[in-house]
């Protein structure tokens, strides 16, 4: 009996493979792998150059190339006072306060009106809801530059420029279109017999959406929102012609336009600043990179 | 055959997502109150946020106020506000007869959104098209002379010209670099595809403005005897033994150099649709192919191409709308000085800088117009996807 089972088990691991080793494992396919590791070290460079800029002396900065810290180890100097130098005396302190007000605002509300606007689209009954979708569908690419002089003169009669009212008023507008036909393509695809069967509950399309698709579009939403926020806290236009560049006002971006206009060789300085403007949107795009590819190719593959 | 029909049938009676619902209403037809007051929920909404927001952005907070009580009370409003509008014209409605319930109803729900793509994008585009066709105040009308102007004035020309070239350039490379990442990495295993990919993509959260200094600290430039060169470009090529060179200053090379800094940012993008759109390709019909005796270079160009053609449309559209609308970079990099400006770049220096209302407005109409050809395939796409469904 014993036996039996020894031979059967020894006659079993035979037919396994052996594992490859490590090195067999590394250099498979390395053609693959050598092209893909030139490609990636190509696109990192430029972004890794400025995070090592941003904390060098600033004597250093000027006198050596940033790739020298690799050979010089002995005689690198870091310092943290690119950062608050940038924080505070050139405001972008402020500045990174200021992107906050507006984008978090103008990520919100282009959200819940597009969500109920999808609804109706979706699952309610009303004359040229076909014509209108697609007029959305049509506004998804027009430029906003279209916008942007009748707007400004509208917002100078109600005196709404350098506010930030005014940026989150224009931001929800301009996200429209695309919040729309991203989130009625989701919500038009939720089964029609679990709307129907709330509607003989008694649940009326207001309740429906709040219990039920709401809570059912989570991962539209999700993927929405890292779209919209990116888009707003990175817009240098929409900022620079509604809000304006004064101090107490500007966007993170505007400082760094205004940064790179007046000290044109400050280096340290450039890449601090370049980093706090990056630092945020880079976190929230690493940290939610799963919605923001379902978001990406939802909009694009689907058909 | 009739079993065929009939699982069609089933399915489509399953999946058809478009069809409405609620109880039927079998009362007489749309009034002209039902018009009135249609129009009434749509407009509401948004007024009355508006002049929450006016009021609690403008009075109550003044720019002394502390940002985080303005994002709070704008969160406030934004979400819970506006939901609440919505829910309060959600309950005036339903206490209306119901004859006017079921025709007002859906306007409670698309009415905030249409009014508010009304107010932000279609008026304005009406406006600026009449815009177009008057002087720089925007007030007497000139006719078609500010398009004859731009169609004869060098900057402009000039504009053209490097638009169309960015419109050639950027999206034939970042979607070649994109696709080829794209089939390399599909080669590695998930967690190094996944790892990989990362740092293709990242750039994609970077700000154009980011991005623009990140790569003037690559081209920066010193003449030669005033110190080591910083900029990395110029550190390799005086390295290697030439003479540094000012990059930006390179006419007519510089707009190649300023099209580098969109491909960087937008090669991620390609990358991760076209690598869903491979991933899609079904095995077996690769695998058919590979027996028939094809290489992996034919199974790639004459079986892979063909399968994601649709995704490669969508993806070289996107990226030309995109590239045809810059605007940061080059307005960060040079100004538009040097020979580079672009067609954006010169609407907002015309209308903003020059304050000419009518020039700024004639070249966003040159803007969108060379869209629409892209706006009627979107909508016919959309419509062969919606005959689909």
């Amino acid at each position: 009996m014993t036996t039996t089972t020894a031979d059967t088990a020894a006659t079993e691991s035979d037919y396994v493979p052996e594992e490859p080793g490590f090195w067999s494992r590394l250099f498979h396919l390395w053609p693959v792998k050598l092209a893909i590791l030139i490609i990636v070290i190509i696109w990192v460079i430029p972004t890794l150059g400025v995070l090592i800029t941003s904390f060098r002396a600033p004597a250093q900065v000027q006198e050596t190339g940033w790739w020298t810290v690799f050979t010089n180890i002995g005689s690198n100097e870091w310092t943290l006072s690119n950062y608050s130098d940038v924080l505070s005396s050139e405001g972008f302190g402020n500045a990174f306060l200021n992107s906050l007000s507006v984008t978090i605002p103008a990520t919100v509300m282009p959200i819940t009106i597009a969500a109920f606007a999808a609804y109706g689209f979706a699952w309610m009954d009303f004359p040229g809801r076909q014509w209108l979708f697609v007029l959305v569908v049509a506004l998804l690419v027009v430029p906003l530059q279209m916008s942007l002089i009748p707007l400004l003169r509208l917002y100078t009669t109600i005196n709404l420029n350098g506010t930030f009212p005014a940026l989150w008023l224009a931001h929800t507008g301009f996200g429209l279109p695309l919040a729309i036909y991203l989130l009625r393509n989701y919500i038009g695809s939720l089964p029609s017999s679990m709307m129907e069967s709330a509607s003989i509950d008694g649940a009326t399309h207001f309740e429906t959406f709040t219990k039920l698709v709401v809570p059912l579009s989570v991962p539209v939403l999700a993927s929405f929102a890292i779209f919209q926020f990116l888009w707003v806290w990175n817009d240098l236009l929409v900022a620079l012609v509604f809000l304006g560049g004064e101090p107490d006002v500007r966007v993170v971006t505007l400082a760094l336009n205004n940064l790179n206009g007046a000290r044109q060789q400050a280096w340290h300085l450039l890449t601090a600043g370049a980093f706090i403007t990056m630092a945020l949107p880079l976190v929230v795009f690493l940290s939610l990179q799963r919605y923001f590819v379902r978001g990406l190719t939802a909009g694009s593959v689907k058909g | 055959m009739s079993e065929r029909a009939a699982f069609e049938f089933e399915q489509a009676d399953g999946i058809e997502p478009h069809q409405t619902f609620g109880p039927e209403y079998k009362g007489p037809g749309p009034n002209l109150w039902t018009q009135v007051l249609r129009i009434l929920v749509s407009v509401a909404i948004p007024l009355i946020a508006f002049g929450i927001l006016y009021w609690a952005g403008t009075v109550v907070l003044d720019e002394d106020a502390n940002r985080v009580l303005v994002v709070a009370v704008a969160l406030i409003i934004g979400v819970f506000g506006v939901m609440f509008l919505f829910y309060a014209m959600d309950w005036l409605v339903n206490r209306l007869p119901e004859r006017y319930r079921h025709y007002v109803l859906p306007f409670v729900f698309v009415g905030p959104a249409l009014f508010l793509l009304g107010v932000f994008l279609l008026y304005p585009t009406i406006v600026t098209f009449k815009l177009s066709f008057q002087d720089r105040f925007g007030e007497g009308f000139v006719g078609f002379q500010n398009y004859v102007d731009l169609f004869t004035d060098t900057n402009t020309l000039e504009a053209l010209r490097n638009s169309i070239l960015w419109v050639i350039v950027v999206p034939a490379l970042a979607v070649g670099i994109g696709l080829a990442f794209a089939v390399l990495s599909d080669k590695l295993g998930s967690k190094g595809e996944a790892f990989s990919k990362s740092f293709i993509f990242m750039p994609m959260a970077i700000s154009f403005v980011g991005a623009s200094i990140v790569w003037r600290f690559i081209y920066n430039f010193r003449p030669e005897g005033f110190g080591d060169q910083i900029g990395l470009l110029n550190g390799i090529w005086s390295g290697i033994g030439f003479e540094p060179v000012a990059w930006l200053l390179q006419e007519p090379w510089n707009n190649f150099y300023l099209m580098v800094i969109l491909v960087w940012l937008q090669v991620g993008f390609a990358m991760v649709i076209l690598s869903a759109g491979i991933k899609a390709v079904p095995e077996d019909v690769l695998e058919a192919a590979r027996i028939d005796g094809a290489n992996e270079f034919q199974v790639f160009w004459r079986v892979i191409i063909p399968m994601i053609s649709s995704t490669l449309v969508v993806v070289l559209t996107t990226i030309v709308i995109t590239v045809w609308k810059v605007f940061d970079i080059v307005f960060v990099m040079t100004s538009g000085e040097f020979g580079t400006s672009v067609v954006a770049e010169r609407m907002v220096t015309e209308f903003f800088t020059n304050s000419n209302e009518g020039k700024g407005a004639a070249l966003a109409v040159v803007l969108l117009v060379a869209i629409i050809p892209l706006m009627v395939l979107n909508v016919k796409r959309f419509q062969a996807q919606e005959a689909q469904r």
